[in-house]
């Protein structure tokens, strides 16, 4: 089920200029604080009224100023979770989580359905309290499963884990990345944090100032050298598809990749799973010949497909790795003097490697 | 009955009770209807209905009266519709006296419930929204548990005010034993005549007890509500 997002509206001297499509799967809206991210997803979910503009979900129209057409927010059937929970202070936590299923018009979800989400969440032990004593990780949890709960058609999140501190991040990411492995349904993601959406994301669409600058499938926006500047020079990076081949004895998995065997310390996946790895451009060291005696272990044989020079002394070069690209950030004199231009052959050291998402095959 | 107490005193303090408490049960629903309008709304006329609504709490109150004897009186234009359509007459009834004491307590009633509503935070509104309930089911499963204190507190007050009413009551529904006598009218009665002091400051306590009770009550019950809500 894909959806599709027009819009035009004016604040002040603020122009919100938006036009993007997505295929199902999660689409990350990247931009700074103020790109004007979250009144795209109030668009969607009917708590912001844009002066032009079309909105359709899986074929459901659901705003059209043409027409004069606006579905109203509660009959959307859409789950947003919000950046700073707003569950119902008043109720118990399994009574927020039951909200959303008073409301749902024939395809409530069942008994199974509610204890596969609290499983899922690892909420079983909250349901009793109120959200007054749930710490700030806890309480997004909950409003996670209180929107998927209402059996949306569509699921907004807006900055999720922005209002929380690192350790509750590193606690409530993996059930988002099960949840966007498992979602049926598409889930629009906004976030300013590159790390987020290179785990999250299979389409990625960019936003500054109120106008998108770039959309199309994370991974090859992610290794465009052109959306760079967007993405942020240290967190910029591209993602490679990889196998895991084999649990090495050392302590190391042996992960095929389109472009050669990449060593990692131990990936907790089972052999024959798909996993997507991500590299940071700045972690990429070219060489023009075969580095010997070096202690990195990955290294791969590529090709520069593209050179950015920036307006620094930096410059962003684009490399094929097999099926897949690369991206990697040099300094303007070391492409000038390796005479990195399109077409060379060259060897990409890989100082990090991390596993960005697991599973990819499936949401793939 | 207690026989510390003459049947027209007695009935004093029964009237009051009687038209307080249908004064603030009877403009319960308007207060909060109003209070939300304000509290929420912008409309055409916001700053007028405001003003309505706050007039008797500045305006003498027999001027209060005269309005209300002006217009619901028999002969105003809104109680001789009321008298002809319902048989419904407000002028020298204890129907009046409600009338008078609903009018000269609703500002307070409305401020109680309006601050209780601009407390809530709207998010919590669209949340609800965004699950899928349309706004009456967000006032009644949202807005009204959270300011269940505040509107608790705003009829306590209401009935409050209602017991002491005095200037608007008196002026138009007057001051007939067994009738219309409320227990303010009575104390007022009973200082006219020589020797009535004695009588007016039983009713003097009697009006204390009750008005500590019910500020007892509302003590009670919003810090119940309050601890209900919060669910440690």
């Amino acid at each position: 089920m894909s959806f599709s997002v027009r819009l035009l509206h004016r604040f002040g001297n603020f122009v919100l200029d938006v036009d993007f499509t997505a295929p199902a799967g999660v689409t990350a809206l990247f931009g700074r604080s103020g790109s004007g991210k979250t009144s795209v997803v109030n668009a969607i979910a009917g708590l912001f009224k844009p002066e032009a503009g079309q909105i359709s979900v899986g074929g459901r129209v659901l705003y059209d100023s043409e027409r004069g057409a606006s579905i109203p927010v509660h009959q959307r059937r859409l789950g947003y979770v919000f950046q700073e929970g707003r569950l119902f202070p008043h109720l118990s936590v399994q009574q927020n989580l039951g909200y959303g299923r008073w409301f749902a018009p024939g395809g409530a979800a069942t008994r199974a359905e509610f204890e596969r989400v609290v499983a899922m969440l690892g909420i079983e032990g909250l349901l009793e309290r109120r959200p007054g004593s749930l710490s700030g990780g806890e309480k997004q949890r909950v409003a996670i499963g209180r929107a998927l709960l209402a059996s949306p058609q569509l699921l907004l999140m807006d900055e999720p884990l922005a209002a929380l501190d690192e350790e509750r991040k590193a606690e409530i990411l993996p059930y988002l990345e099960r949840l966007c492995e498992h979602s049926e349904i598409p889930i629009v993601y906004v976030s300013h944090s590159m790390a987020e959406v290179a785990r999250l994301a299979t389409t990625l669409v960019l936003m500054e100032d109120g106008i998108v600058t770039r959309s199309g499938p994370a991974s090859e926006v992610l290794s465009d050298p052109e959306s760079v500047p967007a993405l942020g020079i240290r967190t910029a990076g591209a993602s490679l598809r990889a196998t895991v081949a084999a649990q090495e004895e050392d302590g190391l998995t042996r992960l095929e990749t389109t472009a050669g065997p990449l060593f990692l310390p131990r990936v907790e996946a089972p052999v024959g799973a798909l996993v997507s790895i991500r590299i940071l451009a700045h972690d990429v060291i070219l060489s023009r010949t075969r580095p010997e005696g070096l202690s990195a272990l990955n290294i791969l044989a590529t090709t520069v497909t593209a050179v950015r020079l920036g307006d620094g002394p930096g410059a962003i070069v684009q490399l094929r790795a097999g099926e897949d690209l690369l991206l990697a950030r040099i300094t303007r004199r070391s492409a000038m003097a390796l005479e990195l231009t399109p077409g060379a052959d060259c060897f990409a050291i890989l100082k990090t490697v991390s596993v960005a998402q697991q599973n990819v095959g499936r949401t793939g | 009955m207690a026989d510390w107490l003459t049947p027209d005193q007695w009935s004093a303090v029964l009237l009051s009770l009687k038209v307080s408490f249908w004064a603030t049960v009877l403009s319960l629903p308007a207060g909060v209807a109003v209070a939300y309008a304000l509290a929420r709304h912008e409309f055409w006329g916001k700053q007028a209905l405001n003003g309505l609504v706050h007039l008797p709490l500045i305006l003498p109150p027999v001027v209060t009266g005269y309005l209300l004897l002006l217009t619901f009186g028999r002969r105003g234009a809104i109680g001789g519709f009321l008298e002809e359509s319902f048989g419904l007459v407000f002028a020298f009834r204890w129907t009046g006296a409600a009338l008078a004491a609903a009018v000269m307590a609703f500002p307070l009633m409305v401020r109680a419930i309006r601050l209780a509503i601009e407390a809530v935070d709207p998010k919590l509104e669209q949340a609800a929204a965004t699950l899928g309930a349309s706004p009456l089911w967000i006032f009644a499963t949202v807005t009204l548990p959270l300011i269940l204190p505040g509107v608790i507190a705003g009829a306590i007050l209401a009935f409050a005010k209602a017991m002491g009413e005095f200037g608007a009551t008196i002026t138009f529904v007057s001051n007939i034993p067994g009738q219309t006598q409320t227990l303010p009218s009575a104390v007022y009665s009973f200082l006219q005549v020589p020797g009535g002091d004695g009588q007016a400051l039983q009713l003097v306590l009697i009006a204390v007890a009750i008005a500590l009770l019910a500020l007892f009550l509302s003590e009670w019950l919003g810090r119940a509500v309050a601890r209900r809500i919060a669910g440690s």
